[in-house]
């Protein structure tokens, strides 16, 4: 009893306003983030080099004419690139939210501790020795990279005797990202694929078609689900791993579910879109500012504004100089940078 | 008694270890001078040094070979001094002006002045150097001002987290400049940022001689300094040093260091981090010896890492900085596992 009062005492001390959680909001939050999606959504179809109305969105989709250049336009192009923003969005959000929960570190994302460096390790080894893979082979061997990243930053975090600490999760990603961007960059070079795999740093939804869409969808809704059954667990491990094993949780088991939820989503998000960091850090700190510390409202919660933040962010990437595409992962840095700066000024001190 | 028998130990062990590291760099030299696309056997490359040999020789060892690794050399010893310097001054033993971020701020500058230069070969070499440094030393204040706190002033922890967040944003406008360059200006730069050791010939010797010729001997000067501050704020401040007058002026030759050796090299990582440690296991932690020590050791580190990157997978060059991360990247984690800090 002593250690858990302990650990809750800390867990308070660290966000001592937001430590209820709060159910009427959250769903209120989860209602009006999806309002908000669908808008986005229609928004970022109307939205671009070929400007179009509403209206012509609405019949793209339910009474879809083959002869017209806009329906065309729309069908393979704008919704195809609008629904795999949510989609990776939603899924880069989640998985950080229960790596944050599953580590209790505050820094964890799937950029910034080495996961998406490993797929994108992976990835230019597909470039380099297999270019006609197909996308599913594409997306398992992302999963592979993305284990591998993980593996090594926690492998190495853990192994010290002071255990993992969110400063040296960090540096340890830092260090492992180094490594494998390098190696990945030896790849490139050699073999001559260095502007395929400088778009893909760069991360970007452009060109998304809708095969790869259905092969992905099952898999992060797959994940999601999982994370959403298992999220009272999650909450449990998020006071610390004593507690959970006082309150007779499988702690083992439910980290490594939630581990293999998050390669599937980091994984699989990297392979389709490129590597993207930051969301994982920034939507989960924003869905616990609004619903409190319960994971099962801030996993559903973050995925809706994860779908939402980046239709919104591809939107402003297309727009802010046009007709030149900004590179969807380098505006979301410059947003999730100063955030990083902020949540470690706040928890690097403790 | 006892302490003088240590210090003279120390001090003959030290002469040691530095006479060891010249030699090995001598040896290596030789080893590299006689690698490469062509090969020259390690006779002929003795001859054409002297004078001898043929003219076509001639070329390969002094317009080529020779620049190249009197580079590698002096931007070796940059680093790992402007590496020692920040350990010291952070008392972190995990300080590198790569992962600090302060060598992607120096590679910021230049990449921005290669994207509006015409082309890259006219590039006033002189220049470079000083527009890195403008870079460099823009980024390391910037995360000094954010980690420095009222009464605290900037704690270690604070430098390396706000360093990985700054170094995140640079290499996102990295990326954004870089995906807008033409193909070759694109070539470059990959080769640039892979710490690709670009300035190859006695043009660019010059340029980054001066630096390191007046900022090393002036670290060397200012050991004992690091020695104070390395024993924490208070006791340096009750030894009579101006803490944070001093920090200051020795970041700024730290970063000044880096700034002008990331100008030629381009983005090489954990030369400064490895280089320092490997000194302080062998000649113990007297910034006195263990700067000229750490210097020769990082000398010694990218020579080495640069002949591997030329043989490893010829016809093809792996950039420097690669080979050099491949080796580095694996040894900070070891560090970092075994480190008891927080």
């Amino acid at each position: 009893m002593g250690v858990s009062t302990q650990s809750t005492n800390n867990k308070s001390g660290s966000s001592p306003v937001h430590f209820k959680s709060r159910p009427v909001t959250a769903l209120f939050v989860i209602l009006v983030g999806i309002v908000g999606l669908i808008l986005g959504l229609i928004a970022s179809i109307s939205v671009g080099a070929a400007d179009i109305k509403f209206m012509t969105v609405w019949e793209a989709v339910f009474q879809f004419d083959k002869n017209l250049t806009q329906h065309q336009i729309i069908r393979e192009l704008r919704l195809p690139r609008a629904l795999a923003s949510a989609i990776v969005g939603a899924s880069y959000a989640v998985a950080g939210a229960i790596m944050q929960g599953m580590t209790r570190n505050p820094l964890a994302d799937s950029g910034l501790l080495g996961i998406n460096a490993g797929a994108g390790f992976v990835l230019a080894l597909c470039f380099a020795f297999n270019p006609g893979i197909t996308v599913l082979g594409l997306m398992l061997y992302c999963f592979l990279g993305a284990g591998i990243g993980a593996g090594i930053v926690f492998g190495i975090g853990s192994l010290s005797r002071t255990g993992l600490t969110p400063i040296r999760l960090a540096l340890s990603g830092a260090a492992v990202s180094a490594l494998l961007l390098a190696l990945s960059e030896g790849i490139a070079i050699h073999y001559r694929i260095g502007r395929d795999l400088a778009f893909w740093y760069a991360g970007g939804v452009a060109g998304i078609r809708w095969s790869q869409i259905w092969i992905m969808l099952p898999w992060v809704f797959g994940a999601i689900l999982v994370s959403i059954i298992i999220s009272r667990s999650i909450t449990i491990l998020s006071l610390g791993d004593d507690v959970a094993v006082n309150l007779g949780q499988r702690t083992t088991f439910i980290k490594v579910i939630g581990s293999i939820a998050v390669l599937i989503l980091a994984g699989s998000s990297v392979s389709v879109a490129g590597s993207i960091g930051f969301i994982g850090l920034i939507i989960p700190h924003m869905a616990r500012y609004l619903v409190g510390v319960d994971y099962r409202w801030i996993i559903p919660s973050s995925a809706v504004l994860g779908g939402l933040f980046v239709v919104l962010a591809d939107m402003g990437a297309r727009m802010i100089n046009a007709p030149t595409e900004t590179p969807i992962g380098v505006l979301i840095a410059l947003i999730g940078v100063p955030f990083f700066l902020y949540i470690a000024r706040k928890r690097g001190d403790n | 008694m006892v302490e003088s028998a240590r210090n003279l130990w120390q001090k003959s062990r030290g002469f040691t270890v530095i006479i060891s590291l010249v030699l090995l760099i001598v040896l290596v030299l030789l080893i590299s001078m006689n690698t490469g696309f062509i090969r020259l056997t390690p006779l002929e490359v003795i001859r054409t040094f002297f004078g001898g040999g043929t003219d076509k020789q001639h070329l390969i060892l002094f317009d080529f070979r020779l620049p190249r690794i009197v580079i590698s050399i002096l931007i070796g010893m940059g680093l790992a001094v402007s590496g020692c310097i920040l350990q010291g001054i952070t008392r972190n033993g995990l300080s590198d002006p790569g992962i600090l971020g302060i060598n992607a701020g120096a590679g910021l500058a230049v990449l921005t002045y290669i994207m509006y230069f015409p082309t890259t070969i006219s590039a006033p070499v002189f220049f470079l150097p000083m527009l890195a440094f403008v870079g460099a030393s823009g980024t390391a204040s910037l995360i000094y001002m954010l980690s420095f706190k009222k009464n605290e002033g900037a704690s270690p922890i604070r430098l390396i987290l706000n360093g990985i967040g700054i170094a995140a944003a640079i290499s996102a406008a990295t990326v954004a400049i870089t995906l807008r360059l033409s193909p070759e200006k694109f070539q470059f730069v990959e080769r640039w940022n892979a710490g690709a050791i670009w300035g190859t010939n006695w043009k660019f010797v010059l340029a980054l001689l001066p630096w390191i010729l007046i900022l090393i001997p002036y670290s060397f000067y200012k050991s004992r300094t690091l020695d104070v501050l390395n024993l924490g704020e208070q006791l340096a401040a009750g030894l009579g040093a101006k803490v944070e007058g001093e920090r200051l002026r020795l970041l700024a030759v730290a970063v000044a260091l880096a700034g002008a050796c990331v100008a030629v090299s381009g983005g090489i990582s954990f030369v400064g981090l490895i280089a320092p440690h490997l000194a302080r296991r062998l000649v113990g932690s007297k910034h006195q010896i263990l700067l000229p020590t750490s210097a020769l050791a990082g000398g010694l580190l990218v020579i080495i890492s640069d002949t591997i990157g030329r043989v490893a997978f010829q016809p093809s060059e792996i950039p420097t900085g690669l080979v050099i991360a491949v080796i580095g990247a694996p040894y900070f984690l070891y560090l970092l596992a075994r480190s008891k800090e927080k």
